[in-house]
């Protein structure tokens, strides 16, 4: 047997064992009347890598799925929505695979089913994590010191040691990257490939695309966010929230290479690179993890997956209370509350680490690989 | 609930673009306005959320679209799809007026888009709504909704009391409600009645069963036959209609555009006896898929089986139900239910007649064929390339154009001729004043926003006096 019938049966072995789930089979056959119909090409990246398509095989709709933005025009725009016998829905649909996706591709094999509660299984962490971290700080270090004040070079680590912040964080840090290049991965070998060797042209359209949200430009005029009509309220906030992120861990790695290359040790004075960036990161993550809280809150909930939205907001309260205790943590570093305030930042950070690769934090990561792959195979059309 | 007891300027029956262009412009202009749509509110629109774009005259390139679009040319395509039965005056100020629909739209906050795939290659000639009929309508409402216009879902106009050419009041069922609403100025913008087959069956007998309408269910005829029979004068013949061959396959109602087949021009055709009734390849399919529903309307039992084969299937849109496919044209004949033998003779004397020639799919090209009776003018090429393809066919009806006849102004005409003292109308409920039989992609969105515009100037000009 040669070794590409050797892949063929491999490929039909993997085909017969493949019991497709409920939304897999509803979006073919939507897709079926989408790519008849064609009214949405001048959405967003979905439709026009629908257009080029004929035959939707799961890795097709999987793409298609993490391509998606979420942004709800084509349902607001579709003649064949809810009540029509047709009942498409796409973002409600591809909600649905972009979850079964996160979990199908998930590392390590069966961390999966990490995704079917998520959202409490990413409430739950969060609190086992801030309570670890209290009573942890409390047991390592003297009690007193969570509730009296601490000044001067080192008061951080007094309540938490610089060992335990670098062993906990450090190592759950490392191995979200790990799962996450794992998942990337899988990823792209059970959606066969990315359309080709690399590139520079495309790469950088699909860099552009992710970091300017493109395709939740609607076009030009914006998404339908809350109801049919027109806005950027979520591309906007999700950028808030993203740079805001970026910030903040540019905050953190700027200050570890304060403590470990120059030896300039914290807390650093407010005007300090570390601190500016983690101030104005921290405004940002709350504005926009609160604006897209609103956001969920308001929207018609028609295109709407009901069922994944528990992991959606847990993630946006962590993200918040992640910023906002941070925010605190600043303000009251000088007085008896930092001891407290260190002790919970630092657990919602934690759990933060370890959902990572287990929550929608992974969307980044396919949306990204669904946009390089978009953005070649437009070359290659 | 909305205030039942005051008297609005304006009513607007029917809840389409042709209506909303109607409510708005009068909202504009000044007027109070009340507005009744017969559906739901995700089904609001009526045939305009089905649709994707308008023919608009344009000198020169715009955002949207290319090139130009003159009258002379606007008139000349209008006047061969109609044969001629159109009204060349009102068919000519709809032309000029189609200039400003567009801006008209857009100053509702509707987008338009260049077109893309699947358009019927129409760049040139039509201005495209971005998402389709529905954003459309939805910015409309949104406009409407904007301006203080009362926009009533759910709503029926059951009947309107007339007088003299006088309309004076309407009875209507509000979500199930009985309820009547006094107006001063009437534009009845509700449609054809295409949706009702009752009265299709008048005309069509038994073939009327199988139709398909395409579009909204709610398209019953019921102020247009109410109006009718309250003496407004009467336009169009009953049994044309704008029709398409839809997917055999389709719901009987509201499958929309995407359950239309364009594989025609790259097929052979049969009816029910596995005959060919028509020449599949006359022209270029934008100016030829109009007819066919008609076509296939008159063929026995209103079906047709479309036959193709591996080389054609990527020259057309797919289909939303995946066509009968087999590696021989018998097993496809079986598929479909339609004589073996038969189609195998059809298909044999088909290819025998096919001429050399260079295929070329946007264009009318030299593939013809040569002493077969109907022939095919162009891209025929011999079936003979398994696997082999078909689809079955059945007429999608959009919308018919026994109407109401209007004046320049929109203004209802009365069976002795006199115009109507505050009644208008616009949309497909007038489309047979010009569309005496035929179609032009993109002209229904021209004819409601056009006579929308002026009816709802001219109700409100009424009521101002």
């Amino acid at each position: 047997m040669s070794a590409t019938e050797m892949s063929k049966l491999d490929l039909l072995l993997q085909e017969a064992t493949q019991i497709e789930s409920d939304a897999y089979q509803d979006a073919r056959r939507q897709m079926a009347v989408c790519n008849a119909c064609r009214y949405c090409e001048g959405y967003c990246a979905v439709f026009p890598a629908m257009a080029a398509r004929r035959e939707f095989e799961k890795a097709d709709l999987t793409h298609l799925a993490n391509l998606c933005h979420n942004c709800k025009g084509c349902f607001h725009a579709c003649q064949y929505a809810p009540p029509h016998a047709f009942g498409i829905n796409i973002p409600a649909t591809f909600a649905e695979i972009r979850q079964e996706s996160y979990a199908e591709y998930a590392w390590p094999a069966g961390a999966g089913t990490l995704f079917a509660r998520n959202g409490t299984l990413v409430a739950g962490l969060a609190t086992l994590f801030v309570m670890l971290a209290l009573v942890l700080s409390v047991a390592i270090k003297d009690p007193a010191v969570l509730f009296s004040a601490q000044t001067g070079t080192g008061a951080f680590f007094r309540i938490i040691p610089l060992w335990l912040i670098n062993l906990l964080a450090g190592g759950s840090f490392l191995f979200a990257i790990l799962a996450m290049t794992m998942g990337a991965i899988r990823y792209i070998r059970g959606t066969g490939g990315l359309g080709g060797s690399f590139q520079p042209a495309p790469a950088a359209e699909a860099a552009v695309d992710v970091l300017t949200l493109r395709n939740l430009g609607g076009g030009g005029h914006g998404c339908n966010d809350l109801d049919d009509s027109f806005a950027q309220h979520r591309r906007w906030l999700h950028q808030a929230m993203f740079y805001g992120f970026l910030l903040c861990f540019a905050a953190t790695t700027t200050g570890a290479i304060y403590h470990h290359v120059f030896g300039w040790y914290s807390p650093h004075a407010f005007l300090s690179l570390p601190v500016q960036l983690g101030t104005w990161g921290g405004v940002l993550l709350c504005i926009g993890t609160a604006g897209l809280v609103w956001v969920k809150t308001v929207t018609d909930p028609a295109p709407v997956a009901r069922r994944l939205m528990g992991g959606e907001y847990a993630l946006l309260f962590l993200l918040f209370l992640i910023g906002a205790t941070g925010l605190l943590l600043l303000a009251v570093r000088h007085t008896g509350a930092m001891g407290l305030m260190l002790a919970l930042h630092f657990g919602l950070v934690l759990a933060l680490f370890v959902t990572l690769p287990y929550s929608k934090m992974v969307h980044g990561i396919y949306r990204s690989l669904a946009l390089l792959r978009n953005a070649r195979e437009k070359r290659a059309a | 609930m909305p205030d039942f007891a005051r008297i609005y300027d304006v009513l607007v029956v029917g809840g389409g673009n042709a209506a909303l262009c109607a409510a708005i412009t009068a909202r504009r202009a000044g007027a109070s306005v009340i507005l009744c749509e017969a559906s739901p509110p995700p089904l609001r629109g009526g045939n305009s959320r089905h649709t994707r774009n308008l023919r608009a005259l344009h000198p020169g390139p715009t955002q949207v679209l290319t090139d130009s679009y003159l009258e002379e040319e606007y008139w000349d395509d209008l006047n061969r799809v109609t044969g001629g039965k159109t009204n060349e005056d009102l068919a000519r100020m709809c032309i000029r007026a189609s200039q400003h629909a567009p801006d008209f739209l857009a100053s509702c906050g509707v987008v338009f888009q260049p077109s893309l795939s699947g358009t019927l290659s129409l760049s040139r000639t039509n201005a495209f709504f971005l998402g389709g009929g529905k954003a459309l309508v939805n910015a409309l409402y949104r406009e409407a909704a904007k301006l203080g216009i009362v926009a009533l879902t759910d709503t029926e106009v059951q009947h309107i009391q007339v007088e003299d050419g006088h309309a004076t009041e309407a009875i209507i069922s509000h979500c199930g409600f009985p309820q009547r609403i006094r107006f001063k100025a009437l534009v009845a913008a509700c449609g054809g009645f295409q949706a009702n087959r009752n009265w299709l069956r008048e005309y069509w007998g038994d073939a009327a069963d199988n139709f398909q309408i395409r579009g909204t269910p709610y398209a019953q005829g019921v102020v247009l036959k109410d109006l009718l029979a309250q003496g407004v004068q009467e336009v169009g013949d009953p049994t044309q209609f704008h029709a398409v061959a839809n997917d055999a396959r389709a719901p009987m109602e509201d499958g929309g555009l995407a359950m239309r087949l364009d594989c025609v021009p790259f097929s052979l055709v049969v009816n029910r006896n596995v005959e060919r009734f028509y020449d599949e390849g006359e022209d270029v399919w934008p100016k030829r898929y109009a007819i066919w529903g008609r076509l296939i309307a008159q063929q026995p039992d209103q079906i047709a089986l479309a036959v193709t084969d591996s080389k054609a299937v990527m020259n057309f849109l797919p289909s939303v139900y995946p066509p009968y496919k087999a590696n021989s044209i018998a097993e496809i004949a079986a598929m479909a239910g339609f004589d073996t033998g038969k189609l195998e003779q059809v298909v044999a004397a088909f290819n025998a007649a096919v001429r050399p020639g260079t295929f070329k799919p946007m264009v009318p090209d030299d593939c013809t064929t040569e002493g077969l009776v109907p022939p095919k003018s162009h891209w025929a090429r011999r079936i003979d390339t398994p696997p082999y393809y078909a689809y079955p066919l059945r007429p999608g009806i959009t919308f018919t154009f026994l109407g109401l006849k209007v004046n320049e102004k929109a203004r209802v005409l009365m069976a002795d001729g006199k115009p109507s003292a505050n009644m208008f109308a616009s949309g497909e409920i007038m489309s047979g004043n010009i569309l005496g039989q035929g179609y032009l992609a993109g002209f229904g969105m021209t004819l409601g926003t056009v006579f929308g515009r002026l009816a709802g100037e001219e109700a409100a000009r009424h009521v101002r006096n």
